[in-house]
């Protein structure tokens, strides 16, 4: 079955063709893949980012920007490699969401 | 990459191929829209340790070879008929490929 990021030659509409600035978190995420994928012996690998954004299902992926989905695959890599654990991604996510007044 | 750890090239620029019909999990690089389509060699681009099992953070040795593929758009989409010349090339790994009459 096709996988839902392998979209190409599918109809797509209009290409966004204007440039734009990227946040300050955006660059935050770009640096660290850099960091991960660039040190050895590596922490990720550039295949493994791609490995957990294309098994994002149709609904999320399409809801999250592009590097949401980066966000969301270097965690997923960094837990299936040992580098850090469920609880301490928990704990963390819920530390910053009280420091930011998250729901 | 030591070349002893590469596999051997099967093919040759303007040899026929067909992509193989496969479905398997995981990262895969060659688009759904190709496979099963005949295209021709265009060129070997070098070998490169298979990026289906980097992404399971294993080697991908022995290195694959990869091959830019041309295709006739005509062969990709049979209804396609706005410039019947038209051409698409992809970048397929040699696991992919298959030699096709």
């Amino acid at each position: 079955m096709r996988s839902h990021h392998d979209m190409g030659g599918l109809p797509a509409g209009r290409c966004e063709r204007d440039e734009h600035d990227y946040e300050q978190w955006e660059k935050r995420v770009d640096a660290l893949m850099m960091l991960l994928s660039g040190r050895k012996p590596d922490l990720m690998k550039v295949d493994e980012l791609r490995r957990n954004i294309e098994a994002l299902g149709p609904a999320a992926y399409d809801s999250m920007g592009y590097y949401e989905r980066w966000m969301h695959a270097i965690a997923q890599t960094l837990i299936q490699r040992g580098v850090i654990s469920i609880d301490e991604l928990g704990r963390k996510l819920a530390e910053l969401e009280a420091r930011d007044g998250a729901a | 990459m030591a070349r002893r750890e590469a596999v051997p090239p099967r093919f040759a620029a303007g040899d026929r191929v067909r992509v193989r019909r496969a479905d398997p999990p995981g990262h895969v690089r060659t688009p759904w829209y190709c496979r099963g389509r005949v295209g021709t060699i265009e060129r070997l681009c070098g070998a490169f340790p298979n990026p289906e099992e980097l992404a399971y953070n294993r080697s991908g040795l022995p290195a694959q070879p990869l091959y830019r593929v041309r295709f006739a758009a005509t062969e990709l989409w049979p209804d396609y008929r706005e410039h019947p010349g038209d051409a698409v090339e992809i970048e397929i790994y040699q696991h992919w490929l298959e030699a096709a009459p």
